[in-house]
């Protein structure tokens, strides 16, 4: 990943903030080449090319900030709110943590959700519920993740949704996928007891045909 | 939609893997829509028109999008040129850079529109040639200035914007700020500036000499001191308005430390504070001379009108915005005062009982005259004296015309802005009005959707077909979304009117339905079977009744009378869906209200294996009696329809 300033200011650093500000308003990034992305990745190169350009249309510095993020994300699902969710989502797709996912990021997330095995995409699940990487999901994590999809449904539902369906929802998660019942879920309990489970081993074929 | 959204769709349906672990309900399968993404590139073409150049041309400036490998993004085998969807006029210009060195900016474009442009190809504003640079920048500082306007005038000025939650203090400050959201804070508007002009005019009104009805004493007072009761009264009712209100605001501030330094709030400490300095003063003579002096603050009280007036504030506004040239004119008026007093003084120094007694003494004549006011009290004698007199005044024109015109524009500018802005945010209104209607189009689309039963599995294709209006693969794949997201939640999106009569029947409703439980089998057909949320009847279902698939090709109106018939039995079927439900299904989602009244069809179920329960994933009980759940619901209807059918 190769971030170039193309117009830098930085030989005069006087700490002034206009010039640094100029600094960050000119940043552009530019993705690897298009057969490094290709061997990196699970696309082929005409599907690169297709996603690029949609990317680079949208954002054309390269990279997409959060706030850009959130209203993306938001703009597909009117009627709740989605911004929670879209944080934790951001989250997942910048592995790299530096607050912008670039083209690789957004290529790496969906080489894995769309043609990776269900052995990598319920690792990225893992990850995306794991808020704080450290390997375990807690009940509070968890919590919050379901509260950030609970809001999503936004107020209109049916049935009338309830202050406590998140949690039950929890509870009902933990129960399945917490062998030990020691209040985390590890990775492999994770992993075990999805594949267990007919119906999510089933709806991981679900969105193969997205590109 | 916009086409942006089209990009980021495969990226938000990637995103929905997220929820797979979560699901209780095995999720809808994917629309077969094979994505036919514009593959077909034409060739070289910006949007059509052709340009042709050297390699070498582009390689010029690696950094950019053209001369680096990000064009073979955009590079298409077939015809073997490169394809870009951008402005074909813009992109002379872009191109012309690479060719020349110089980045030109086009005259007749919107800035905004070049900037994008110049974004995309990876050029730098900076970049922008001399020649064009000036206009350039004056036009996008321009650009910047009202869009930062918007957003002030956005932040500050919204009614309807306030969240549900506020505190006293946020509401108490909005209302003070912008007294056109609620009638006490207009009221609370025109009270103050009532006290304002009481107490200013009374402040002009105690000095004119009045005369007493029985005419004692041959010398006129003031009124102030022939009432000094009742101009006393009057003062300190104002006092305690202005006082009030100043407190009021100083708790209401979300920031009091700039609140304290803000120039109004000076003003206002500034107006109310002699009076109560006048209180704490004793009346003793040597004092109270410096006290009449403080009285002349009480002037002060007429700048709180700016609170009122939008007029007056940005005069003020230009004046701050005009300093540095008001700052020259200041000093070259000064500079020119002295160059004249000075020659005048000595000019007429010659002659006795002249008025010219000293240079400080002339520049009262110099002033009078530069600004052509000329009172004539102090008048040159000598002949020199007058030729020097008619040189002051005729440049005393010039030095002050000159810098005027420049503070006249900087306040038509300002003005002007800000009736653009008035304008402007009449149009805001307008357009988050739009925003607000797509977005419930999005809704109502997949809602509207729902209704026709169109959920269903692309196996039933052909039927599907019949009732389910066209939808483009975008909306497909949206709504298959959306129908993950509620399978995953186990609730569905209904539309504000469902929500509201749901939400009243939860508390009436509810309480009457445990013993109704039994009369509320519907039809006797199967067993009473609970399952996680309450499905929607199946198309399949719904097109053995035919009023039923008359209705869901019916138009809205059809849709609402039969709602409306509904409303009549809906106390029994409500009860019937709140019968108890649960058996050894143990289901987690919230059903405990709303259970699926089932309604068995005879015909063999559509593949989707919707009465599994998340525990035991065996895809439906194909049991002889199928079972079907309806639900009350945005398609609430079809549970009556079906009804009335089998009836």
């Amino acid at each position: 990943m190769n971030f170039r300033i193309v117009f830098s200011n930085s030989g005069k650093n006087n700490g002034d903030s206009v010039e640094d500000e100029l600094e960050m308003a000119t940043v552009r990034h530019r993705p690897e080449a298009l057969e490094l992305l290709e061997a990196q990745s699970k696309f082929t190169k005409k599907e690169l090319q297709i996603l690029y350009r949609g990317f680079k249309n949208e954002c054309p510095s390269g990279v997409v900030n959060e706030e850009t993020f959130k209203e993306i994300y938001s703009q597909f699902f009117p009627q709740g709110d989605s911004t929670t969710y879209a944080h934790f989502l951001f989250n997942a797709f910048d592995t790299d943590h530096n607050g912008a996912v670039s083209f690789e990021d957004f290529i790496k997330g969906l080489s894995i959700l769309l043609r990776g095995t269900v052995q990598e995409k319920l690792n990225w699940a893992f990850n995306l519920y794991d808020i704080n990487k450290d390997g375990y999901i807690t009940k509070e994590e968890m919590l919050d993740i379901m509260k950030a999809i609970y809001d999503m449904m936004g107020k209109c539902t049916y049935p009338v949704l309830k202050e406590d369906a998140p949690r039950q929802h929890v509870e009902t998660f933990f129960q399945k996928m917490d062998k030990n019942k020691d209040g985390v879920v590890t990775i492999d309990e994770f992993i075990e007891s999805c594949q267990k489970d007919e119906n999510i081993m089933r709806s991981m074929q679900l969105f193969e045909n997205v590109i | 939609m916009a086409a942006g959204l089209a990009t980021w769709l495969p990226f938000a349906r990637a995103a929905a893997v997220g929820w797979l672990p979560l699901a209780q309900q095995p999720l809808p399968p994917a629309p077969g829509v094979k994505t036919s993404r514009g593959d077909e590139v034409l060739v070289v073409n910006v949007s059509g028109r052709r340009f042709e150049t050297w390699k070498n041309t582009l390689d010029r400036y690696p950094d950019t999008l053209l001369g680096s490998s990000e064009k073979e993004f955009f590079y298409d085998a077939d015809s073997g040129e490169y394809f870009f969807d951008r402005d074909p006029d813009m992109f002379r210009h872009v191109l012309n850079f690479y060719r020349t060195g110089r980045l030109h900016c086009p005259r007749q474009e919107c800035i905004q529109a070049f900037d994008e442009e110049l974004a995309f190809y990876g050029l730098v504003p900076e970049l922008v040639g001399d020649c064009c640079l000036e206009e350039y920048r004056d036009r996008k500082k321009e650009n910047a200035e009202r869009l930062a306007e918007d957003e002030e005038a956005e932040q500050a000025g919204d009614g309807p914007a306030l969240p549900a939650g506020s505190s006293l203090r946020q509401r108490l400050w909005r209302a003070f700020e912008n007294p056109h959201t609620s009638t006490a804070a207009l009221v609370f508007y025109y009270v103050t500036g009532f006290f304002i002009a009481v107490s200013v005019i009374a402040n002009v009104v105690e000095t004119i000499p009045c005369r007493g009805a029985a005419r004692r004493s041959s010398r006129e007072q003031p009124c102030g001191e022939r009432f000094p009761q009742a101009f006393f009264c009057m003062d300190t009712a104002c006092v305690l308005i202005f006082t009030g209100e100043y407190l009021l605001r100083l708790f209401a501030a979300p920031s009091r430390c700039r609140f304290l330094r803000s120039v109004m709030s000076l003003i206002d400490v500034v107006a109310i504070l002699p009076y109560y300095i006048g209180l704490l003063v004793p009346k003793n003579d040597d004092v109270s001379g410096a006290f009449v002096t403080l009285r002349v603050f009480r002037v002060f009280r007429i700048f709180k009108f700016s609170r009122h007036s939008q007029g007056l504030r940005i005069l003020g506004y230009t004046l701050k915005s005009c300093a540095s040239e008001l700052g020259f004119l200041l000093f070259s008026l000064t500079m020119a005062i002295i160059i004249f007093a000075t020659v005048m003084f000595y000019a007429e120094k010659g002659t006795n009982k002249t008025n010219f007694t000293s240079i400080p003494a002339a520049f009262w004549y110099t002033i009078v005259t530069m600004t052509t006011l000329g009172y004539g009290d102090m008048v040159p004698s000598t002949i020199a004296g007058k030729i020097f007199g008619s040189i002051c005044s005729l440049s005393g024109v010039l030095v002050i015309a000159l810098p005027v015109p420049v503070i006249v524009s900087n306040f038509s500018r300002i003005y002007h802005q800000n009736q653009r802005a008035d304008k402007r945010r009449a149009q805001q209104k307008v357009r988050l009005a739009r925003i607000r209607l797509a977005k419930s189009g999005t809704t109502n689309a997949f809602l509207q959707y729902k209704q026709n039963g169109g959920l269903e599995d692309s196996s039933s294709g052909e039927e599907q077909a019949l009732c389910v209006r066209t939808r483009s693969a975008f909306e497909q794949q949206h709504h298959h979304l959306l129908h993950c997201l509620e399978k995953t939640t186990c609730h569905e999106f209904t539309d504000e009117l469902t929500f509201s009569q749901a939400l009243g029947a939860v508390s009436p409703g509810g309480r009457t339905s445990r013993s109704t439980s039994v009369s509320s089998q519907p039809m006797g057909h199967g067993s009473l079977l609970s399952s996680c949320c309450p499905r929607r009847a199946k198309r399949r279902a719904i097109r053995l009744a035919n009023s039923a698939a008359s209705v869901s090709r019916g138009s809205m109106q059809e849709l609402d009378m039969l709602a409306g018939l509904r409303r009549s039995p809906a106390p029994q079927s409500r009860s019937s869906l709140n019968a108890k439900p649960h058996d050894s299904l143990d289901l987690n989602c919230d059903s405990r209200d709303f259970v699926a009244a089932i309604i068995s069809i005879p015909t063999p179920p559509a593949n989707t294996p919707d009465e599994s329960q998340p525990s035991s994933p065996g895809g439906g009980s194909r049991a002889g009696s199928t079972l079907r759940n309806s639900s009350l619901g945005t398609p609430c209807l079809f549970p009556e329809t079906v009804k009335i059918s089998s009836l």
